[in-house]
């Protein structure tokens, strides 16, 4: 790590299936539902343009939506990042339950944590979306 | 009808910028007005010394480990306790007009209903939030969504360029060179003095206050953004105060060996800001090494400071004169404070962060009692000299209104006199500080007792736990000689080590998670 450069991680775990969450987070074109203060977005290819509340346009690479790994990862492209890339891993516990973990590494070191702080709100609305418990 | 209340606070000013605290660099009339005709209270410390945990400590009145913003950063939640609700129950109409920040403001999905409101009018979903029935915000210049800025862009989009960058194109606090001496967050603004943000924000105040039917009761927030950095006042106003004159502070030592001597008898991580290789918060520019800073850039960048520290005194001023024409002089409680202090040369440092000291930890404090509360037998002028908190605050607010302070509220309201004080306990007042940003963490609980102040360190990324500072603020007023290690103090520094821990308030049980830089 430099000082540049910051690297955040968040998660939640949930009382359901693995899949049950892959199916939303999984899918790009369901940010809205999930990520409070995204409006809209479009995915056309590899290229997700997110549309803030702010009014801000965000655009995104997709580069890694693996079903079987239940890994999504993504780059913003948007002038304001240096550098970008979050992961978010869906991993089975195999005991009814899972541990949806989002990891942001950027530079300015800022944008991560404005990232992760927004990602940790966005898994947080999971439960309710997904009518499921948190597990502490 | 009940006493209506003026609460003025500032953004990061120190003690001794007011004339009736000592200041000689600034013109501050009004306060001193308001100081000579109320209590002025000489020891006066935050619980945090940044904005976020300090303002929620002042509008909850917890301390920042109850009420859960260990730093900026962590948003304060929305259910909070809250004196302004306690207010607005009891029939008072409430506003704050100014600097919030009870949320972050890096939220570029604005997710935070304090920056979302400035797009949507000025009154909070539901009719009030945090027991504010009006909202109209403002921050040190035109960046960010909220009101000022928001008005700025539809009123005066030329002024948008005008201010100082804060915050450069790595999303650090800028370190860009301004002014005549280089010094960093100093900058020429040539905004006209009318619509810069100290004048906005008493004339949304004014607005709001003629909104009030004449015979309500009112609680007005009146919070300026200055002088908090970057210093860029109005170019009209700089000549105020010629920086070529400007004295050095008692606290900057020109000597570079004995300066760094000080600093090396101090926990490691002031020497190791100073030299510029950890930046342990988000509060300083990351790319600014104070070994840096020269003398001149001390005297311009207090120059500045006192200029806006006018600019505020003035402000208020206009805003006592209208309370006075609508017929309300002899029933407002005034209120003056400010959330924390500023480094300002002191051992040749700017801005803030893990540093218990004066600098940052003394606080201007008045309290102007409604002139009509007199007859009810209200005390006369005093100062206070016994330390007291601005957790002090919200029981305070409380006893004006004449309403019960909440189990929840932490403090007492504020001493009249130091006969008071002392019969009510006034003896210690606590500070903390904690900081987790990038792998580098920070943790500080600091207590000021009798003529003392000591600070102990919890383990972090540059102290084991052992470390600590002790200081005699009788014989030692500048903290320059860190006590910590005498041994002939070794029984007295226990003694205060353990009324530190003893007095530690009850902590949050869910830590509360840091969502943005700021």
């Amino acid at each position: 790590m430099t000082a540049r450069r910051g690297s955040m991680r968040v998660a939640v775990r949930l009382a359901c299936p693995p899949d049950t969450v892959w199916d939303v987070v999984g899918s790009p074109e369901r940010l809205p539902e999930w990520w409070e203060g995204i409006e809209s977005c479009t995915v056309t290819g590899d290229q997700r343009t997110v549309q803030t509340r702010s009014g801000l346009p965000m655009p995104e690479q997709l580069l890694t939506i693996d079903s079987s790994l239940r890994r999504f990862q993504y780059r913003i492209t948007a002038p304001l990042f240096v550098e970008h890339l979050s992961t978010i891993d869906v991993h089975d516990l195999h005991d009814g339950t899972c541990l949806t973990v989002y990891s942001v590494d950027a530079e300015p070191a800022v944008l991560a944590l404005v990232i992760s702080g927004a990602a940790r709100a966005a898994l947080q609305r999971l439960p309710d979306l997904l009518g499921v418990e948190r597990v502490p | 009808m009940g006493r209506k209340i003026l609460f003025v606070t500032t953004d990061q000013q120190r003690y001794d910028t007011l004339a009736c605290n000592g200041g000689t660099l600034s013109r501050t009339p009004v306060v001193d007005g308001l100081a000579a005709d109320g209590v002025r209270y000489e020891r006066a410390h935050p619980q945090s010394v940044v904005c976020m945990p300090s303002r929620s400590t002042i509008l909850t009145g917890q301390h920042p480990s109850t009420h859960g913003v260990w730093m900026n950063g962590v948003p304060l939640p929305g259910d909070a306790p809250s004196v302004v609700e306690v207010l607005r129950r009891a029939g008072y109409r409430t506003a704050l007009v100014g600097k919030a920040h009870f949320q972050p403001y890096f939220d570029p999905f604005l997710r935070f209903e304090e920056n979302l409101l400035s797009t949507e009018g000025t009154t909070p979903h539901g009719g009030s939030r945090r027991g504010f029935e009006h909202l109209e915000t403002a921050a040190h210049g035109a960046m960010g969504p909220l009101h000022y800025c928001q008005w700025l862009l539809r009123e005066h989009p030329e002024a948008l360029g005008m201010y100082c960058r804060a915050i450069d194109d790595s999303l650090q606090v800028s370190a860009a060179a301004g002014g005549d001496t280089g010094a960093p967050q100093v900058k020429v603004n040539p905004i006209e003095r009318g619509i810069y943000h100290t004048d906005w924000v008493a004339d949304r105040a004014i607005a709001w206050l003629d909104s009030v039917d004449a015979d309500e009761d009112w609680f007005c927030w009146m919070s300026f953004p200055d002088p908090h950095h970057p210093w860029d006042p109005p170019e009209s106003e700089v000549g105020r105060v010629d920086w070529r004159e400007v004295p050095l502070p008692a606290g900057y030592i020109e000597d570079r060996h004995a300066r760094e001597a000080v600093l090396d008898a101090k926990p490691r991580h002031w020497r190791a800001w100073y030299d510029g290789t950890l930046v342990s918060n988000y509060e300083a520019p990351a790319d600014w090494v104070p070994a840096t800073l020269t003398a001149d850039q001390v005297r311009e960048v207090n120059a500045r400071n006192a200029v806006e520290v006018e600019l505020i005194d003035e402000a208020l001023g206009r805003v006592l004169a209208r309370i006075a024409e609508r017929g309300w002089a002899e029933d407002v409680d005034v209120v003056f404070t400010t959330d924390h202090g500023e480094l300002q040369g002191d051992f040749g440092l700017l801005f803030k962060g893990p540093y218990h000291v004066d600098a940052l930890m003394r606080l201007p404090l008045v309290w102007r009692p409604a002139p009509s509360s007199r007859s009810g037998g209200a005390p006369g002028p005093s100062v206070v000299s016994r330390p007291v908190g601005l957790v002090d605050l919200a029981p305070t607010f409380c006893a004006i209104a004449g309403v019960e302070p909440p189990a929840w509220m932490q403090g007492k309201p504020l001493p009249v006199d130091d006969d008071d004080a002392g019969a009510r306990g006034f003896d210690r007042v606590l500070t903390e500080w904690d900081s987790e940003l990038f792998g580098t963490d920070v943790h500080l609980r600091t207590l000021m007792r009798d003529r003392w102040v000591v600070t102990a360190y919890l383990p972090g990324t540059s102290h084991d736990g052992t470390e600590g500072e002790l200081y005699d603020l009788v014989d030692d007023p500048l903290q320059q000689v860190n006590r910590w290690d005498d041994p002939a103090v070794r029984p007295l520094r226990d003694d205060l080590v353990a009324d530190l821990w003893d007095a530690q308030p009850e902590v949050r049980p869910d830590r509360l998670a840091l969502e943005a830089p700021v």
